[in-house]
């Protein structure tokens, strides 16, 4: 087996670019909406479209848009023309899947500077029809996503014994979040936990609130190799460990409220980037949580908290900014404030390097050195995470 | 004509391709006995776990599930939601319940309805029984069951549900 | 920089239309033929597995997460996908090599386009706001391209007979493929023209199938004690989707992916291209540099058997078996993807 040292070169990711999230971007195509993602990010780098050696773009299911293979038609849109263009698929963990990709590109040696996009245009389509398009010789039963993760929140629920107001507490304190960012969705700066207690319940026990939205948007990066980033102007976000996991969606004995593909994924970018304990030494993070009680499940997944107490922290206040906890959760407001799918999780990856370069603005964790990124997908068994820090790894 | 222009937003391009779909070998076997009113899982060689419907593999090991096991019409409630939307182009009234079924003797649970009882009454580790339409009614579809209601037995202890007997 | 090479390479018949036989069960076998073809008992023996399918051509979203169903990721695997032909998920795991974050990976491509009509699904492959709405199918694309190339005087239509004759009678060889027998150009050219200037022979079956391929670097292949065939190239390029900025005739991108790739630092004894169409192997022949001295799709090609989303990988896993077989030291295999020859790989392949 190989051991997972960077047998390679060093990576850093030196320009993010985001479009606004919202509903529907009626004004713009959707090849229109990846390069404003695409312009931002080159912006941000310091950079010309003449600069980049590759592209890598990830979006999730090709259906939420009616475009087969989109990559080929965005090819004019994203400057590729003469050059490599890839394009990834890993269903809701795309967008972290696409960033990794991307940085291998770099770490590789092979490329020197790389553009990495991903995006969703769910107005463009039915979302929801892509999603429960009925299949033929299966039981028409999947009222969407929360239908399909509601049973495994309440077995959690059940072994943790957790007060069943805990993902009320993260719904709210993700939009509270959210509102400190102007590019989320959802701007609810004055939500109360009454307002989401009371919001009607979907899937028992997940209510309206504490679901995430569906949104149009991109997210572009920059991703350069260790003597171009240490030319940038602005502070780099260093990459210092990527992983990704996939386990089978059903199989005898599968644990579903904890997978084992989300504990083995987080061990092993944990290794890359020297982390023994996430608590202590992560200082912010990104991390997929498209229903509130995703962030005490987590919590417990990927090592911050033993299991069974995932909820407790989240109860403390540890994941929340504004009341000051020591390891924020979400500070952009996460998936539950902005869900352009495709782009999820690349937002993710994207907002903890903008963390540690110090570009946060208002919803800036102080001190921010350390930042983990992370999405998953399909029947919470894609993974995809990444660890980047502002300081060079030896 | 004035110097602004409406901004277009929206066009309609609609999308109709037809697909001719095939169920699978694994699956037209469980399929063609379901038109039978029996439920039979497919068991793989490796690990004996049993799984119902079938995929054609055991995804844990990666093999074909050959043997096929003949199921009762008896499952546990593995773990269930309350839904209060409704299903596109479903009958089914909300709030009604859908629950994680581990029938008796498979590994690996299925979708389905729970109803004749109290929303309120569903918890993990019921014991449910399937309630089949007419016989005049069954087709190749996991439809043929109406839905799934109690059974008067007692609850079967969370850690046993979906076990191997001597595991 | 690490040296990787292909150890095994196995590939479903070419069949159109495998019946009931869902993805699970197309990819099952090639998976665990191409596993044990290097010796290694299941997926756990190597470090990344990546694969490239369509959603469209099943008509389902999420196809390829039926795929992980047929792999045994239990424990889970450290795993990629993408939304192209299986080439380029070769080429992903060859940069996961590279950068030592893996030593060996299985690649895997599948395809069962039978369900749906091919050339109108692949026809929404287009911009969504200008072509697509003409439902513009593939075919017409691809007969647009050779009447360019007629026109201009880069082949003619007798030379696209050749190529059709060849792989008809190369395909003989082939017990995978579809399409095969023994036809003269004037026979071929006596058919009649099905969407001009393309006859029926000049276009690609619909087919469904499945392969895999397991590679890993030089030095994993010696303590594997295995034969194998070294990428001494790989290079993909992309150009413009909009046809009328491109001269349809030439390929530019397959001629930069080659140059890039070192396809002219030697002779090439063999090579096999990703042309579903035939003057698109006259057009990508021509940009990869070769004379008559290589040998051009022994296995018959695309025209004989097309697994849409593994032709490309099928394509060099049939020169890099040659290569490990001794049939010839050098070769080159040739991926595309997107309508009329829109993105190209090239990859040059070596005897140890």
């Amino acid at each position: 087996m190989s051991d997972n040292n960077k047998a390679g070169v060093l990576a850093a990711v030196v320009g993010v670019g985001q479009t606004k999230y919202q509903t529907k971007r009626g004004d713009v195509s959707i090849a229109g909406m990846v390069r404003e993602a695409a312009v931002n990010a080159l912006a941000d780098a310091e950079l010309t479209w003449d600069d980049i050696d590759a592209v890598v773009i990830g979006k999730a299911p090709d259906m939420f848009e009616g475009i087969v293979m989109p990559e080929l038609y965005l090819a004019d849109a994203l400057g590729c023309n003469g050059k490599p263009m890839m394009r990834v698929h890993t269903a809701g963990s795309v967008g972290g899947s696409t960033a990794i990709v991307a940085a291998t590109h770099v770490e590789s040696g092979v490329y020197d500077r790389v553009l990495t996009v991903s995006f969703e245009k769910q107005s463009e389509s039915n979302a929801m029809w892509a999603l429960s398009n009925p299949q033929p010789f299966s039981p028409h039963l999947n009222a969407g996503a929360g239908g399909y993760f509601a049973p495994i929140i309440r077995e959690y629920i059940r072994r943790s014994g957790a007060p069943l107001d805990v993902g009320i507490r993260v719904a709210t304190k993700d939009r509270i979040h959210g509102s400190k960012n102007p590019l989320a969705h959802l701007q609810l700066p004055d939500i109360t936990e009454e307002q989401v207690a009371e919001s009607p319940m979907l899937w028992d026990p997940l209510r309206f609130l504490e679901a995430c939205p569906s949104s149009d948007g991109a997210c572009a990066m920059v991703i350069v190799n260790e003597e171009l980033a240490d030319k940038a102007t602005k502070q780099p976000a260093w990459i210092r460990g990527t992983a990704m996991r996939s386990e089978p969606t059903m199989y005898a004995g599968r644990e579903e409220v904890n997978p084992q593909a989300g504990r083995d994924c987080a061990a092993d970018v944990y290794k890359q980037a020297g982390i023994t304990n996430p608590r202590e030494q992560i200082d912010c993070a990104e991390i997929y949580v498209p229903f509130s009680w995703y962030e005490p499940m987590w919590l417990e997944n990927l090592g911050f908290a033993e299991e069974g107490e995932g909820w407790k922290l989240t109860m403390e206040g540890v994941t929340s900014l504004h009341e000051g906890g020591d390891t924020p959760w979400n500070p952009s407001g996460g998936v539950l404030s902005s869900n352009p799918i495709g782009a999820s999780g690349m937002i993710r990856f994207a907002e903890a390097a903008q963390q540690v370069r110090g570009e946060c603005g208002d919803h800036q964790v102080p001190n921010a050195k350390t930042a983990m990124g992370h999405a998953y997908g399909g029947g919470a068994q894609f993974y995809a995470m990444w660890i980047v820090s502002s300081e060079k790894p030896e | 004509m004035s110097e602004e222009k409406e901004m277009i937003t929206g066009m309609e391009a609609p999308m109709y391709l037809t697909y001719n779909f095939t169920a699978g070998g694994a699956t037209t076997r469980f399929l063609a006995e379901l038109r039978n009113g029996k439920l039979v899982g497919q068991e793989c060689p490796k690990c004996q776990h049993v799984y119902i419907p079938p995929r054609g593999s055991c995804a844990a090991c990666g093999v074909p599930t050959v043997r096929e096991v003949e199921l009762t019409n008896k499952a546990t409630v593995q773990s269930f939601t309350i839904v209060y939307i409704p299903i596109p182009n479903n009958p089914i009234k909300p709030p009604y319940v859908i629950a994680n079924l581990m029938a008796d003797g498979a590994h690996q649970s299925f979708l389905h309805l729970i109803s004749d009882v109290d929303n309120a009454d569903v918890r993990i580790g019921m014991r449910v029984e399937a309630i089949w339409k007419a016989e005049e009614e069954w087709t190749h579809a996991m439809e043929n069951i109406q839905y799934f209601r109690p059974l008067d037995e007692p609850d079967m202890p969370i850690d046993e549900i979906g076990r191997l007997k001597n595991a | 920089m690490r040296d990787i090479a292909i150890v095994s390479f196995a590939q479903s018949p070419i069949l159109r239309d495998a019946g009931a036989q869902n993805e699970v069960e197309l990819i099952m076998p090639v998976v665990s033929a191409a596993l044990n073809a290097a010796g290694l008992e299941d997926v756990q023996g190597v470090d990344f597995t990546c694969s490239g399918s369509c959603d469209y051509l099943q008509g389902a979203s999420f196809a390829f997460v039926a795929g992980v169903d047929a792999l045994g990721a239990v424990p889970p695997i450290k795993e990629s996908h993408v939304e192209m032909d299986a080439a380029w998920a070769l080429y992903e795991s060859y940069l996961k090599i590279k950068a030592g974050q893996a030593d060996s990976a299985l690649i895997y491509g599948f395809a069962k386009s039978s369900p749906g009509d091919l050339p109108f699904v692949l026809s929404q492959q287009l911009d969504p706001y200008y072509y697509a709405p003409l439902w513009a199918d593939s075919v017409s694309l691809a007969a647009m391209q050779a009447r360019a190339g007629i026109d201009s005087g880069e082949f003619t239509a007798e030379q696209m007979a050749e190529v059709v004759q060849a792989s008809r009678s190369n395909a003989k060889n082939n017990e995978n493929t579809q399409l095969k027998g023994d036809y003269s150009v004037e026979q071929l050219l006596a058919e009649p023209e099905y969407i001009a200037p393309l006859r029926k022979h000049d276009c690609p079956p619909v087919s469904d199938g499945a392969s895999a391929m397991v590679i890993c670097t030089v030095e994993k292949a010696k303590e594997w004690g295995l034969p194998y065939a070294v990428i001494s190239g790989i290079e993909h390029r992309i150009e413009s989707h909009n046809f009328g900025a491109r001269d349809l005739a030439v390929s530019e991108s397959v001629v930069l992916a080659a140059e890039k790739a070192g396809v002219s630092q030697g002779p090439i004894d063999i090579a096999e291209i990703h042309a579903p169409f035939s003057h698109q192997e006259l057009i990508v022949k021509k940009a990869l540099g070769l004379d008559d001295t290589t040998k051009v799709n022994l296995s018959g090609g695309p025209l004989a058997g097309n697994l849409m989303m593994c032709a490309g990988l099928d394509r060099i896993g049939e020169v890099a078996m040659r290569i490990i077989k001794g049939e010839a030291k050098r070769g080159v295999a040739h991926a595309t993807s997107g309508p009329c020859l829109q993105h190209n790989m090239v990859t040059v392949l070596e005897a140890s």
